[in-house]
């Protein structure tokens, strides 16, 4: 029984990490720019949640789509004010321009919102509960179910619609798109904004259950990362399934070696997945 | 004409620590010259092969660890560590850069972090080395091979006679068909291999050299300061100072890093001295704002734009001694 609780509890956190995943091989798929700040986009979704219930007592489903709509905005800024300037130049201006944003994201709100660990209350989604034997705490349960609804939602809003064909329009050849009368530069923003979004509502999950810091990007970003390049870069279905296997196996091995190595079995899983398949479970050769 | 910029470099590097006769300078100064030798090194292939390498910190840790680890172990000289560390930088960049450096750009920048953050994450956790508090030094030397001195001065010559060498052999490799090939790498993967370039292997070559210099200024680091701890040897931000540092002066020129650490070493004591302990934070995020400045603006670093100026009013020059023969031309025909 207890492993089955492991089990249940990697699948929860990895749709998480899922969603904010998928917002990072989005961007990188369709524009081959990586965003070193996603996990500061995901940071700043926990204090934007954070302070939406401290502020104003929003609920859960209200911080998050507030999250959403900031982090949104903020990644259209982002794509604006820097990206488009810089994705046609060198790659060491593409890293830089995004390391250097990661640098003043997260110290600008170590800076503002100080070094100590705030968090939501505890009860703020129930009781734990108990499901055949299997303990589930409320707030993994509600964060995990919502993220893979969204993060299938995006997929559909990416396959399905009229929006998502001229994105991936544009991810697959610029001029194309460009001579069929669609305009790469609103397309790019709308994915930047998407992007953000989903670190956002990711973030705000992730805040009902766990400590918020302004450093907690640094170990998120690097777990998107991994999600992603073991998904295959662009692979929405393929963060998706990478993100799941990632969750499993830092809770499993979280479990039986212990919590501090958790992470040492994840950058091992990448470090192979380099060697063995370094286009990723999904992504294109 | 050339030379004598050289030798007016190097008399100034050489002097620098007998006219500002004052601890705080000559402190400044050998920190000024580390940080050019780390970012040098990383200049190597990030700078001249254009593989930009976000985990070069790993190279500085092992550097850094293993003439503490020496010493802890068996009392030895830190010195004996020297070579063990490049020894086991060597093993670490042929580990990731094999698989890596056959991809595009993005995966070599994504493996070098990862790396870095797993061998600091189980670093942290190893009792043999100390886990998250890390590996001291002798306090007191016993000898000159200790390597423990009070004041910077000793330091800084060696910090020289390092940062003279890397320069030189990078020099010869900007001559030499290496140096074409990584420029040749840099400029167009594709069109090199078809040109015959052995690619993966110079790359590979690269690294390894980056690797082995980023090693020695973590050794260096370490006799200087005396002890070691994760965060400041695999840190990933000791990682992001060297890509600064050698964008800011000019990323696959020869004195970029060195122009770069001139101007951000001192910004950043300045900075910390003004802010205090608790302003980390603040120096951080006036680093990201650099950071993002140089990419946005002038992503070929200062020395380019120094370039571009003095282009320009060559070209000015040129045009006005144009229009005055002209003018002269015209008047003699006049006459």
């Amino acid at each position: 029984m207890i492993f089955l609780q492991v089990i249940v509890a990697g699948l929860l956190i990895g749709a998480v990490y899922a969603l904010f995943s998928s917002g990072l091989t989005l961007v990188w798929g369709m524009m081959n720019v990586i965003n070193f700040a996603h996990g500061e986009f995901v940071m700043l979704g926990m204090y934007v949640a954070f302070w939406a219930f401290t502020l104003a007592h929003f609920g859960v489903a209200s911080f998050s789509a507030i999250a959403a709509v900031v982090l949104f905005m903020l990644g259209v800024l982002v794509y604006l004010g820097l990206i488009r300037n810089v994705m046609r130049g060198p790659m060491l201006a593409q890293i830089l321009s995004t390391f250097g944003l990661l640098l003043v994201l997260r110290y600008a709100a170590f800076w503002a919102f100080g070094a100590n660990f705030v968090g939501l209350p505890d009860g703020i989604l129930g009781p734990s509960l108990n499901v055949g034997g299997i303990l589930l705490s409320a707030p993994k349960l509600v964060a995990g179910v919502v993220a893979l609804a969204v993060t299938v939602g995006m997929h559909l809003l990416l396959t399905r619609t009229m929006l998502g064909s001229r994105i991936l329009a544009v991810a697959e050849d610029r001029n194309a798109a460009m001579l069929m009368g669609i305009r790469p530069d609103h397309m790019q923003a709308i994915a930047w904004g998407l992007s953000g979004a989903s670190a956002g509502i990711a973030g705000a999950l992730i805040a009902t259950f766990f400590p918020i810091s302004a450093t907690v990007g640094e170990s998120l970003g690097l777990i998107a990362f991994v999600v992603v390049t073991f998904g295959g870069f662009g692979s929405v279905p393929g963060a998706m399934i990478a993100g799941l296997v990632i969750g499993l196996i830092e809770s499993v091995s979280a479990f039986y070696v212990g919590p501090e190595y958790q992470d040492v079995f994840v950058y091992a899983l990448f470090v192979l997945v380099l060697w063995v398949r370094p286009r990723g479970l999904m992504g294109k050769a | 004409m050339r030379h004598v910029g050289w030798i007016v470099l190097a008399t100034a590097l050489l002097l620098f620590p007998l006219s500002f006769n004052n601890p705080y300078y000559e402190q400044l100064g050998s920190l000024v010259l580390l940080a050019a030798i780390s970012a040098s090194a990383w200049n190597l292939i990030g700078g001249y092969a254009g593989q930009v390498s976000v985990g070069n910190a790993v190279f500085f840790g092992a550097g850094a660890y293993m003439p503490m680890l020496f010493y802890k172990l068996w009392q030895v000289s830190p010195l004996l560590g020297f070579p063990a560390g490049i020894a086991v930088s060597l093993a670490i960049a042929v580990v990731i850069g094999i698989p890596t450096l056959r991809l595009s750009g993005h995966y070599f920048s994504m493996a070098t972090i990862a790396v870095a953050e797993l061998i600091r994450i189980v670093v942290s956790n190893w009792g043999l080395l100390g886990a998250a508090i890390g590996l001291t030094g002798p306090a007191t030397p016993r000898g000159w091979w200790d390597l423990v001195f009070r004041s910077s001065v000793p330091y800084y010559y060696m910090f020289l006679a390092v940062l003279l060498t890397l320069l030189a052999i990078t020099y010869g490799i900007q001559r030499s068909r290496f140096g074409y090939y990584l420029r040749a790498i840099r400029g167009g993967e594709r069109a090199a291999r078809s040109l015959g370039v052995p690619v993966s292997r110079y790359k590979l070559y690269a690294f390894m050299l980056s690797a082995t210099f980023t090693s020695l200024a973590g050794s260096l680091y370490v006799v200087k300061f005396g002890f070691i701890d994760p965060g400041s040897g695999f840190g990933i931000l000791v990682s992001v100072n060297m890509v600064l540092i050698a964008a800011l002066g000019g990323a696959g020129r020869l004195l970029g890093p060195l122009l770069g650490a001139a101007i951000l070493i001192p910004l950043q004591t300045e900075t910390n001295n003004l802010f205090g302990g608790g302003g980390t934070g603040l120096t951080y995020i006036l680093y990201g704002g650099i950071i993002v400045l140089i990419a946005r603006f002038e992503p070929g670093g200062l020395l380019e734009m120094w370039d571009r100026r003095r282009a320009r009013r060559a070209a000015r020059r040129a045009r006005a001694t144009e229009s005055a023969t002209d003018a002269a031309a015209r008047g003699s025909h006049a006459a």
